[in-house]
């Protein structure tokens, strides 16, 4: 990757859009200090990545759920908190609460396999939630579920976010997504992987109806991504 | 396992510190004979090289040195004629023989028992339960008695140990073969399907090229056991000769260097047959595009 | 019904009625045969009325006890009969798994019920052929003999099973697997060191590494220790393989989890790396139960004082005392079996999370 220059600001929802192979998940794992970069600086709060990550200020939300089977999802969803040393008491209190948050109360004592894919993804983000970490950082959380359940989730995702004031960056391949959850997009393009653009969203801050994807508004912007993604040849195969 | 090339210093450098442990513990377990020796013959202040020149160089140590053990297998095998009953090779061939006609009989039984298992709904219920607790039964323990009942009704030489290799290694071929023959995912069956494919053109066009991986995994382990086999089935037989016997008389024998010696040739065995089948099986899955496990 | 089960079906009865026809003149002291042979001429009432397969069930269990009862007399109706008793049990395991596989039977433990069927059938059909035949007690007694042999040589037997398996094989398997084990754990946080041993230790566990078991005689004597060093030996290597694969076994993702947690080398042991480990440590602690055994058994081929398994097997085979033999292996069978449905047991408990084990498909 090469020439990525960004500012997020606390507060904002900013999704990473492009074709594969443009670095968006490998920036995004920079960030969580899951890899090094070879060049450049970046600070999360301040701090360098492996500090944030120390010190805890980040949730990660993969691909896949990434559930640990042999847990209930109860204690799947406060595995971070008993590395991190909380007491059984505020255990039980936090992930009550962050089971709450994404409406899966009800299924602590499940295990992951009873559990369908979105709720399972919907549970990973539950442990993400539990110990209040500022920032949130999602890397294509919901590609793997069919268009319905993710429309669900992306309306929950915004509530959740319009609840909990959380910072969020997020991966995605989908240009309808981006441009519903986010509050500002940075459209990026492969070989090499760049910023062809950044969009800051008119649409209203927080909460957003789903159908506000038939809007002249939302379809501007959805349309402006596709020319920064056509603009970085983002739309030709290569083997 | 990760390609040779990554592996190949990390081993030789393990290997190496091995060596050195043996000769250290060689040392040490055969220093308190050593010490009577000098005792008995009224030796002091003997120097280091001398010590453990002599250490290393007892007839019958406890643990010998790994120069013994090589020069021993070197005496037997170079220094002998090829068909004299001191030549380790001479008995290697005979466990050899013993140990591919058990590998084959026990491959062929093998891999009609997973064809069989494959396609009779009432076989498989039937007998794979059997066939894996057969397992738990230490058929090696039979191997005595199986040996002198067919000596006893007039069966002997090569087939009752070759016997034993075959219960042994069928084993590993049929349960990877049923895995193997049952690994084509579903939409590969169904699109068979839609070709009005029979059930021998699923099998020779799908199933048996998508079980090739399994088959050679199980090759190599019914191989080995096998060779196992034909050495444990010899220790009752032991006019007809093989490693095996060898083994026994040097332990009746207290010829500890000898043992050491045996067990160093099995273990070549061992390897070279492995080795052999992971060669066939690099060969066969190069020409079919796949990379061996 | 299948045109293959069609004919086993008319072969059946056929001969069922046939042999109660050949003894029909000495009809008081036949009655089993008799009254079996009539049931099987009912039997060919299934191509006019449907018969449910547990009524072949039946009819061999039946054809069974009639055989057991009329061997005093061995006559072409005893194959006739023992020929039907077959083919029943064969039509009622291939009808019932059939069925099972179709789905339009689900009882549990229904799907115990063939393999126990077929491997009844066989111990009935080795009863039958043996005596009825006058095999020689030297090549294979009949499964009666051996049991009779069991509750006569009780004593010994428990003799050799405590000297064999409770001291030399539980030692050896506990001490050999902790081993393993452990030096995995140790191993786990070196590269370098794993790449170095692993290969050594595939290897290892293809050589014939019972042959060791006069060197172990020679330092540790004759008793049962050297028998537990062998095993140690034996049980080694698998165990380290597994348990390396198995802490390698957890996903990449999972470990980028525990990652961003900050999560301490420890922390992320015990919480991800060995729960995932699990099922590659069980399939060693099965593979290990079996080789433990074994390797008791022949290390006493070697040399062993005047009590154990081994050393009873080899010494009453030189003897030709071939049920003794038996009656060894089938303590030793049954020893086998129970360790190793034992671990199962463990394993379904502690990776019930494992799809093999929640699929229900062992």
């Amino acid at each position: 990757m090469s020439d990525v220059n960004l500012d997020i600001e606390q507060g904002e929802f900013v999704s990473f859009i492009g074709p594969s192979g443009c670095g968006k998940t490998t920036f995004l794992r920079v960030m969580a200090d899951l890899e090094q970069p070879t060049s450049g600086t970046i600070t999360i709060n301040g701090m360098t990545p492996e500090a944030a990550r120390k010190s805890r200020a980040y949730g990660y939300v993969f691909q896949a759920p990434a559930l640990f089977p042999w847990r209930t999802i109860e204690d799947n969803v406060a595995l971070p908190l008993e590395i991190m040393g909380y007491g059984r008491d505020e255990r039980r209190e936090r992930v009550a609460r962050s089971l709450d948050l994404v409406s899966l109360s009800g299924f602590e004592r499940k295990f992951p396999w009873q559990l369908s894919g979105g709720m399972q993804q919907r549970a990973s983000i539950a442990r993400a939630l539990a110990f209040d970490a500022d920032l949130l950082l999602m890397d294509e959380p919901f590609g793997a579920l069919d268009e319905i359940v993710r429309d669900h989730l992306n309306s929950e995702l915004l509530k959740l976010f319009a609840r909990t004031k959380k910072t969020i960056a997020f991966v995605t391949h989908s240009i309808p997504e981006a441009v519903y959850l986010s509050t500002k997009i940075v459209v990026m393009s492969p070989r090499p992987g760049r910023v062809t653009d950044i969009i800051h969203s008119t649409l209203p801050h927080g909460e957003r109806p789903l159908d506000i994807r038939e809007t002249p508004e939302f379809l501007a912007i959805a349309h402006r991504v596709r020319e920064g993604l056509r603009a970085g040849h983002s739309y030709e195969e290569h083997v | 396992m990760t390609r040779a090339g990554g592996n190949t210093i990390p081993v030789l450098i393990v290997l190496a510190a091995l060596l050195v442990i043996w000769y250290i513990a060689a040392t040490l377990m055969n220093a308190p004979w050593q010490a009577a020796l000098y005792e008995r013959a009224g030796t002091t202040d003997v120097p280091l090289a001398q010590y453990l020149a002599d250490v290393w160089g007892q007839p019958k140590p406890l643990l010998p040195a790994p120069h013994q053990i090589v020069q021993e297998v070197w005496d037997n095998t170079v220094g002998q004629a090829l068909s004299s009953k001191r030549s380790f090779l001479y008995h290697a061939g005979i466990t050899l023989s013993a140990t591919l006609m058990g590998f084959v009989l026990g491959t062929v039984l093998g891999l009609g028992l997973a064809v069989l298992i494959l396609h009779n709904e009432a076989m498989n219920r039937s007998l794979m339960p059997w066939i894996i607790a057969s397992q738990t039964v230490p058929i090696l323990a039979i191997a005595p008695m199986l040996v002198i009942g067919l000596n006893a009704i007039g069966v002997t030489g090569l087939f009752p140990k070759a016997l034993i290799s075959t219960y042994l290694s069928f084993f590993p071929v049929v349960v990877g073969m049923v895995k193997g023959l049952r690994s084509p995912d579903q939409m590969q069956l169904d699109l068979m399907r839609t070709y009005n494919a029979s059930r021998l053109e699923i099998f020779t066009k799908l199933r048996w090229p998508a079980s090739m991986p399994y088959l050679f995994a199980s090759m190599k382990v019914g191989i080995a056991i096998a060779l196992i086999g034909a050495l444990v089935a010899e220790l009752t037989n032991t006019a007809a000769g093989g490693l095996g016997v060898r083994l026994l008389t040097g332990s009746y024998n207290g010829q500890t260097i000898t043992i050491w010696g045996v067990l160093l040739m099995a273990a070549t065995l061992a390897a070279i047959l492995v080795l052999a089948v992971g060669a066939a099986e690099k060969l066969v899955l190069r020409n079919m595009g796949q990379a061996p496990a | 019904m299948s045109n293959w089960q069609r004919i086993l079906a008319i072969v059946a009865g056929v001969a069922a009625t046939l042999g109660a026809l050949l003894v029909a003149g000495a009809a008081a002291t036949h009655l089993w045969l008799v009254v079996f042979g009539v049931a099987g001429a009912l039997s060919l009432l299934r191509f006019a009325v449907n018969v449910r397969p547990r009524v072949d069930g039946l009819l061999a269990g039946f054809g069974g006890l009639t055989l057991l009862a009329s061997l005093g007399e061995v006559g072409p109706s005893l194959w006739l009969a023992l020929l039907a008793t077959w083919l029943f049990a064969w039509l009622f395991i291939d009808r019932l798994a059939q069925q099972l596989a179709r789905g339009e039977t689900a009882a549990p433990g229904l799907g115990l019920v063939v393999p126990l069927a077929f491997g009844l059938t066989l111990l009935l059909l080795w009863e039958v052929a043996v005596r009825g035949l006058g095999v020689p007690q030297v090549l294979l007694p009949a499964p009666s003999q051996i049991y009779a042999r069991i509750i006569s040589s009780g004593p010994t037997l428990w003799a050799d099973f405590q000297q064999t398996f409770l001291k030399a094989v539980l030692a050896g398997y506990l001490l050999g697997c902790a081993s393993g084990f452990a030096v995995a754990i140790l191993v786990d946080r070196s590269q370098f060191l794993r790449r170095g041993l692993l290969p050594i230790g595939n290897f290892v566990s293809a050589l014939p590494i019972i042959g060791i078991a006069p060197i172990m005689v020679m330092w540790f004597g004759f008793d049962w220790p050297s028998k537990a060093a062998v095993i140690v030996c034996i049980t080694f290597f698998p165990m380290l393989v597994n348990t390396v694969a198995g802490l390698n076994a957890s996903g990449r993702m999972e470990r980028d989890l525990m990652r961003t947690y900050a999560s301490g080398y420890g922390q992320t042991l015990f919480k991800l790396r060995l729960p995932a480990a699990w099922p590659f440590i069980f399939n060693a602690l099965k593979i290990n139960s079996t080789l433990a055994l074994i390797g008791a058994i022949v290390a006493e081929f070697f040399g062993t004082p005047i009590v154990g398994m081994g050393f009873r097997i080899s010494t009453e085979a030189g003897r030709l005392n071939v049920d003794v033999v038996w009656a060894e292996v089938a303590v030793a069978a049954v020893a086998g079996s129970a360790t190793y449905g034992l671990i199962v047991l463990v394993e379904r408990a502690v990776t019930f999370w494992h799809p093999s084990v929640r699929g229900g498909r062992a």
